[in-house]
């Protein structure tokens, strides 16, 4: 199986936002709300992370 | 925090039977801690959440550590790994974690099951934390 490093890490990042969601909040609607903040802080990460990388390099 | 804070805190949720077995069971079962607590919805998608990097990693040809290395980041590595309970042990059996260095996606792998026995840990802390009363 060949994914690619962006799409390893959305992968990783929707189980563990599941994780956190289900571990860190007690209802079922802030479990949905804190899965997604931590869905797209990851990929906001990634993405943020990617720029910057692309910046040093030029 | 203080001895009596401490004292407090432990007569408010005591810790029983039923939430160390809650706790053993949930780590060498992703989600059966909660399974066995009747929070299914939260157990099924724990289960696929641990299982499902468990499964990535397998078909990335990641790698499985092994406890006595001599090397710390090994033992490091042992230690997450480990957290996925029956699935690690599973892996070390059928002698899947070999590890290809030469193919990118497979140091990827390695870091998924690392990560889906350190949730796996969460979860069995989690549906212990519920047995005793200390979440909902």
């Amino acid at each position: 199986m060949h994914l690619s490093h962006f799409s390893a890490a959305l992968v990783f990042a929707l189980f563990a936002s599941i994780v956190f969601g289900i571990t860190q909040r007690n209802d079922a609607r802030s479990m949905l709300r804190y899965g997604a903040y931590c869905f797209a802080l990851f990929v906001g990460g990634v993405i943020a992370g990617g720029w910057f990388l692309w910046l040093l390099k030029h | 925090m203080t001895a009596e804070k401490a004292a407090a805190q432990s007569t408010q949720h005591p810790v029983t039977l039923q939430s160390i077995v809650v706790l053993i069971l949930g780590w060498l079962l992703p989600g059966a801690g909660h399974f066995m607590l009747k929070k299914w919805w939260r157990g099924l998608l724990l289960f696929v959440s641990v299982v499902a990097m468990f499964a990535l990693r397998i078909m990335m040809q990641g790698k499985v550590y092994t406890a006595n290395t001599g090397d710390i980041l090994d033992m490091l590595g042992f230690v997450g790994d480990v957290g996925s309970g029956i699935l690690y042990f599973a892996a070390q059996i059928m002698d899947l974690g070999r590890g290809a260095i030469h193919i990118a996606v497979a140091d990827y792998g390695t870091k998924f099951i690392i990560v889906a026995g350190l949730l796996n840990i969460m979860a069995a802390i989690d549906a212990h934390h519920i047995a005793i009363g200390k979440k909902a």
